[in-house]
């Protein structure tokens, strides 16, 4: 394993951050409104088909069915309980995997007797698709609410271990050697100059983890619940219920984009010093 | 820092009597002394020796500069003696001295500010690390970027300033710590004149009041002259004591009136003279390959 940060979005990141965008405001903006228009255009192609039997309507019910059975679904409280059912176990799942990930993270890049005996453990168990060890986690915790949170934990724990490792490795020595002369020792040397100079690839980490949570919460719910976002995919599948199905994937996905606009935002703030990186 | 040998050196040892270097002053203690220091850089190319053979005695509260070509080591120099390199031949003793002040602070060549803290954190890093009490850092750390003309900027980010703003920066932040020994490496270079005599009026009227010992280096023969007690000169790679010179002019220094003077010329000219001969003889080294 090298120390490779993993990349989720850099080169739209870079994008955002670079002036082009500012100085060809006219280009920018009417990519802003192409961008809005081809959704919107490909819902209507996609009602059309559905009615007018181009497309097999079982299998992709008009945009305007799903839209009245999510609203159906949120008015009778069913949709709020299952989302919120997942989001609390991704959060814990979050909490359980992520802070030992970075406590972990910044101990391999300062310290390498650390790295040294830990780094090979999560080369070795890093390939291990997450996906398959939900069997195993039922089979530890049981169908309670702990197994969906461990599976969730343990597909954090990678990406952000290994994102917090590269932006210790990362941190340029001068920085430590700063430290040193200025008398910076144990936890100050984790709090001034390890996880800040880290900090920008751990919340690459983060937003890796929130991928990858998401994921994994939906496979464990289909295979071990009986509620939550994945187990509403699943069962209408069982029951055929099409339009029930593509509200739980609607919100899946919407999930993930508001998780992704909150940590930007939170990025903006704790990261000042990156606003204006070259 | 522990791990070097830091005997105390109380009393002005005897063998300074025979000792065919420019003694330290009599009466005062021996601050840093360097015996026989060599360092040699093994590399993958094979090895470098960047300073052979230096043996120095720097007085307590001396001004000491360093000069020499690019590449001899001076660096390197200071680096050992903050303990960021261990010399691997050789020793260098630092006298302890009981006060609460820390040893040293480092005022490195380019970039070190931390990217991550404003201003005022970087410039305050050294009394916060030492838990100094809060009313304390802000009148000190106030005073000092007052003094390098960065109150303004205390609240911005070092990506927001420009290179020499960012040097003064690191200078406020080695005075503000209140060390021993402060060293210098080329603090000044990539200020405008202004500001350079600004802040060199301000390093001497810290070192008037406060006689810490100041290493020094610099590639102005000009900024040696007029700063310094004595200025070493090196040779060019390995890097060893060719020359070191005693400055006669008194103190409080006028840097300005200073350069009228006759000896100050000489002074200069014949620094630059050994320096040329140095700068002269890497070049033909350098031919030679
Ligand atoms: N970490 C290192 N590894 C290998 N070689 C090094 C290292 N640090 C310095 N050197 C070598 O040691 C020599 C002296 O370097 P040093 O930085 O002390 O020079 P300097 O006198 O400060 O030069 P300048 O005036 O350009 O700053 C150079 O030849 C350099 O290549
Ligand atoms: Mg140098």
């Amino acid at each position: 394993m090298t120390t490779t940060p993993v990349r989720a979005t850099s080169a739209a990141a870079e994008q955002d951050r670079s002036p082009r965008g500012r100085l060809f405001r006219s280009e920018s903006a009417t990519e802003r409104w192409v961008s809005i228009l081809s959704p919107i255009v490909l819902l209507v192609l996609w009602e059309l088909a559905a009615r007018l039997g181009w497309v097999d309507d079982r299998f992709f019910p008009p945009p305007s069915g799903i839209a009245s059975t999510f609203w159906e679904m949120t008015l009778s409280g069913e949709l709020v309980g299952h989302t919120l059912t997942s989001l609390q176990r991704v959060l814990l799942g979050f909490l359980l995997g992520g802070v030992p990930a970075i406590l972990i993270g910044l101990a391999m890049g300062l310290y390498r007797p650390v790295r040294a005996a830990v780094e090979p453990l999560i080369s070795a168990t890093y390939p291990i698709p997450k996906s398959a060890l939900v069997p195993l986690a039922l089979l530890i915790f049981g169908l309670g609410e702990m197994s969906k949170i461990a599976i969730v934990a343990v597909g954090v724990f990678f990406p952000l271990a290994i994102n917090t490792l590269a932006g210790v490795a990362g941190i340029d020595r001068i920085y430590h050697e700063v430290g040193k002369t200025y008398g910076a020792t144990g936890m100050r040397k984790f709090t001034t100059i390890a996880f800040p100079g880290a900090l920008p690839l751990i919340l690459t980490g983060i937003q890796l983890g929130i991928g990858m949570g998401l994921v994994l919460i939906a496979i464990a719910e289909m295979i071990g619940a009986r509620d939550g976002l994945g187990y509403l995919i699943w069962n209408s599948w069982q029951v055929f219920a099409v339009e029930r199905m593509y509200v739980g994937l609607l919100v899946i996905g919407l999930l993930g984009i508001v998780l992704t606009a909150i940590l930007r935002e939170v990025e903006r703030i704790v990261v000042p010093w990156r606003r204006q990186a070259r | 820092m522990t791990d070097r040998p830091t005997a105390s050196l109380q009393e002005p040892p005897a063998r300074h009597s025979t000792d065919p270097d420019p003694p330290v002053p009599p009466g005062r203690r021996t601050k840093i002394r360097f015996d026989a220091v060599r360092k040699e850089f093994t590399t993958r190319k094979g090895s470098v020796t960047a300073v052979d053979d230096v043996s120095l005695d720097i007085a307590d509260g001396e001004f000491f500069m360093i000069v020499g070509p690019s590449g001899c080591g001076k660096t390197t120099l200071l680096r050992m003696i903050a303990g960021l390199e261990e010399p691997t031949g050789g020793r260098i003793d630092i006298a302890a001295t009981s006060t609460d002040r820390p040893e040293m602070s480092m005022i490195f060549q380019g970039d070190s500010l931390f990217p991550w803290m404003t201003v005022w954190d970087n410039a305050s890093y050294g009394l916060r690390m030492r838990n100094v009490p809060k009313t304390e850092i802000h009148d000190v750390v106030g005073h000092y970027l007052a003094r390098t003309g960065l109150s303004r900027f205390a609240d911005s980010y070092p990506h927001q300033l420009s290179g020499g703003m960012r040097q003064r920066v690191g200078i406020a932040r080695a005075f503000a710590n209140d060390p021993e020994v402060l060293l210098m490496d080329e603090p000044f270079s990539a200020l405008d004149e202004q500001n350079k005599l600004l802040l060199q009026g301000e390093l001497l009227r810290i070192w008037e009041e406060t006689r810490k010992t100041v290493l020094f280096i610099t590639h102005s023969v000009d900024e040696a002259v007029s700063l310094g007690d004595r200025v070493m000169v090196m040779t060019a790679h390995p890097g060893r004591e060719k020359a070191t010179l005693d400055v006669p002019f008194s103190r409080p220094r006028d840097m300005l009136a200073l350069r009228t003077e006759p000896t100050y010329g000489e002074l200069v000219f014949h620094i630059w003279g050994l320096l040329r001969d140095e700068v002269n003889q890497a070049q033909a080294e350098e031919m030679r390959r």
